[in-house]
């Protein structure tokens, strides 16, 4: 059958024929990068719908960006949340001890305390910001780039990095990747390292809050290669066929390890557009701006809370650094980039504010770095009593077979007692530690 | 609540005559009706009650909050369910055939298996997915098959399959109120009667059948425990959900004293009653409907050799769907009946 070999196909007239258009993002290593084509429109000049509107009100804002702080640091327009000094210097503070703590974590992987490290330079506003404008109780499933949330909310950092060395205090028993966090008590979902898979789940869950008639919304965080997903569309589905209590955010930082945006559909269309199609409210916001983040989150969780529908967020920022301690972006894209990005650093954006506003300074700021670094060094230490990983090991071998079940059926008892035997060949020596 | 005080109800309770989709109607409203947690979700679930009627008048009942419509989306069925255990509900998922089900396998697998295991406790999926299974309907390859083993091969799930109604909803009862989540497979083939694996025959009821005598109100019937459907001697018969029944026959029919198992929950695996069984039979047979390479009846034949070779007399047998989609019109020529189990059960009885 001639018709079905590649390639067969009639000539039709004078058309061309197909071709298949592989997206290639502007800049790679080496070039000079130029963002004057990226439509950065100014602070001050979005309006803002009531947060009950039809979430048709909000079809020019996905296109749109909502920004706050304009280039003299100046809180502009109808979104300036009009936040108290001692809040701002708050946010601040979490977000640079979310910083901080980054850059000592991924020095502790370089220096193989642990395996795996992901940062989230330059979005930190994202989740710090986000947390803020958040109820301590409302639910959030992140995916792993929030550790501002958890920051933000005040877990100890001492548990994160037990989580992060895998070490006999990490709460998760050594079972998940670095940085795979779970906090129930703190409003956090336990990270899956499956991307999208948390975007249903985070409807479901607001969809049980409005089951029982609760009060609490939920909130979920993917990034915008992994909007790519299935589970985006069923989330998406869901929360607007059941006008769930919930706020679903893309953080688009630009590139999904070295995929930039257009691999998830970002040249045609914004992400915060996709709202449009599902009928539900979308903002597209400044993700380097704090006080902007702050703002839409604050419109889309009480347009939740009071029965008024979803709304999908997109967080227009750019990932400063590698994917994860895995990857070198120097291998796939302009390291111009970071340096041209024309929205700036959060830290530095929210810190110019302050002092515009008289209420912050160099020194202060410089002095808060210092203490902020002194705080992790003190938690990392105090998490390295507990172990590291690669240094012994830590968890007793029965806990491996712990949590599949409620309780051990006969084949994982079995199984158990063999990894037991086998500790007793392989590590002769080992102890299990007692606290 | 403990065995003694599950077999006081059943002892107690009347029981009147019920199909297998009235027993798991019965099941899900009395679940509803002892946990406001419970909530019911799928497609086509709420007013109209379920293309095969096991959600009937549940939201009339119980309302929309707690039986409602889905959209055609097996993952958001099935995310959403992990999302509502976390919240702290109880969902009882219903995806309408097990064909279907593999859109969600991601959030069944990667999510909800593991979710207590993750988070050390922290979160659980108390989710038990219901969905029609199996073949013998004229269901064509998109309706008729039977995947439990990818489940069974998975960490953290539980696979159920009930073969009468009296099971179904005492083991339904069981997975709702267990706390890890369960994949309750129903055979549809018996959802209203029993089959004897002759497709010329007309179709039974469950009215004549000892299985379809259901007990009203509450009962359990522990996951992990298999039921001997007959005692015997001379061969162990391994088989679970419409399998049960065809085999029952054609071992029947052959005059054969055979010891039947209904396994009934697949993971995990009442062990004990295949070793005492095989011990004493020392002759094994295992069926399943499914196709044969990597399927439930290859574990079941790797650990009856592993735990009871020096009792086997012969070579433990395996009949099994063939490794073929589900054909529409060859159905019968493409499901293990009588032929193919007769062979089978000839070969154990010559050694």
């Amino acid at each position: 059958m001639a018709v079905n070999k590649p390639g067969a196909g009639k000539p039709r007239g004078n058309l061309p024929p197909l071709e298949l258009y592989v997206p290639e993002p502007q800049f790679r290593p080496g070039d000079t990068v130029d963002y004057s084509g990226l439509v950065i429109p100014e602070a001050g000049r979005q309006p803002r719908p009531d947060e009950a509107c039809a979430a048709s009100e909000t079809r020019p804002l996905c296109d749109d960006m909502i920004r706050v702080l304009d280039a003299e640091g100046r809180a502009v327009g109808p979104w300036d949340p009009a936040l108290d000094p001692e809040t701002l210097r708050r946010m601040l503070r979490a977000m640079a001890l979310t910083r901080a703590f980054d850059d000592r974590m991924y020095r502790g992987q370089r220096q193989g305390k642990t395996s795996f490290y992901m940062k989230c330079t330059g979005e930190e506003a994202t989740s710090v910001a986000s947390a803020f404008a958040l109820a301590d109780d409302d639910m959030v499933f992140p995916s792993y780039r929030q550790q501002g949330i958890l920051i933000t909310r005040g877990f100890p950092l001492v548990e994160m990095v037990n989580q992060i060395y895998s070490n006999r205090a990490d709460r998760l028993k050594g079972r998940q990747l670095p940085i795979m966090y779970s906090a129930r008590d703190y409003g956090f979902f336990s990270i899956s390292g499956n991307l999208a898979t948390q975007y249903p789940q985070a409807v479901g869950w607001a969809m049980a809050s409005a089951i029982k008639g609760d009060t609490r919304i939920a909130t979920s965080f993917i990034g915008e290669g992994s909007s790519a997903e299935g589970d985006f569309h069923a989330a998406m589905t869901f929360a607007a066929v059941y006008n769930a209590p919930v706020v679903l955010n893309v953080v688009n930082n630009q590139w999904a390890i070295s995929s930039f945006s257009g691999f998830a559909g970002g040249e045609r269309a914004t992400f915060a557009a996709r709202a449009i199609g599902y009928g539900i409210a979308g903002l597209r916001v400044d993700g380097n701006d704090a006080l902007a983040v702050y703002a839409a989150m604050q419109w889309a969780a009480n347009r939740a809370r009071a029965n008024a529908g979803p709304t999908l967020i997109e967080h227009f920022t750019y990932r400063a650094e590698g994917h994860s301690t895995s990857d070198d972006p120097s291998a796939y894209r302009s390291a111009q980039e970071r340096e041209e990005w024309p929205l700036g650093d959060p830290i530095m954006r929210l810190k110019q504010h302050l002092v515009a506003l008289g209420e912050w300074d160099d020194e202060r700021h410089a002095a808060m770095d210092l203490e902020l670094a002194e705080e992790v060094k003190k938690a990392t230490k105090e998490a390295e009593k507990n172990g590291i990983l690669g240094h012994g090991l830590h968890h007793p071998f029965h806990t491996m077979f712990e949590d599949v079940f409620e309780e051990l059926p006969w084949h994982l008892e079995e199984q158990a007692e063999q990894a037991i035997h086998e500790r007793r060949i392989k590590w002769p020596s080992w102890k299990e530690f007692s606290k | 609540m403990s065995s003694e005080e599950a077999a006081l109800s059943l002892a107690t309770a009347s029981a009147r005559p019920l199909n297998m989709i009235e027993a798991i109607n019965d099941a899900l409203d009395l679940m509803m009706s002892r946990d406001p947690d419970v909530v019911v979700l799928g497609e086509d679930v709420g007013y109209f009650g379920g293309v095969f009627r096991a959600t009937a008048n549940l939201q009339r009942k119980y309302g929309k909050n707690r039986v409602f419509d889905t959209p055609i989306n097996e993952c958001g069925i099935i995310g959403a369910a992990v999302g509502m255990a976390a919240y702290g509900l109880r969902p009882v998922p219903e995806i309408q055939f097990a064909d279907y089900i593999y859109p969600g396998l991601d959030q069944l697998i990667s999510e909800a298996a593991r979710m207590r295991y993750r988070s050390a406790g922290e979160f659980t999926a108390p989710v038990t997915v219901r969905s029609p299974f199996g073949g013998g309907i004229f269901g064509g390859q998109t309706h008729s098959q039977s995947p439990e083993a990818l489940f069974t091969h998975v960490a953290g799930l539980k696979t159920v399959i009930p073969s009468t109604p009296h099971d179904a909803k005492g083991l339904l009862i069981a997975a709702i109120e267990d706390d890890d989540p369960v994949i309750f497979f129903e055979p549809k083939r018996i959802y209203n009667g029993p089959f004897d694996g002759d497709y010329d025959s007309p179709s039974k009821t469950w009215k004549s059948h000892p299985g379809g005598k259901v007990p009203e109100g509450y009962y359990r019937i522990p996951l992990g425990k298999a039921r001997t459907v007959r005692e015997g001697s001379a061969m162990t018969v391994l088989v679970y959900g419409t399998m049960v029944h065809v085999a029952e026959a054609v071992l029947a029919a052959k005059g054969v004293d055979a010891e039947i198992i209904d396994l009934r929950t697949l993971v995990p695996l009442d062990i004990e009653a295949v070793e005492k069984s095989v011990e004493k039979t020392g002759k094994c047979l295992v069926i399943h409907e499914a196709t044969r390479t990597s399927g439930f009846g290859a574990e079941l034949v790797a650990l009856v050799q592993e735990r009871c070779f020096y009792h086997l007399e012969a070579p433990v047998e395996r009949v099994t769907g063939f490794d073929t989609p589900y054909p529409h019109s060859l159905e019968w020529a493409y499901f293990p009946g009588p032929v193919r189990i007769g062979e089978a059960v000839d070969r154990l009885m010559k050694e």
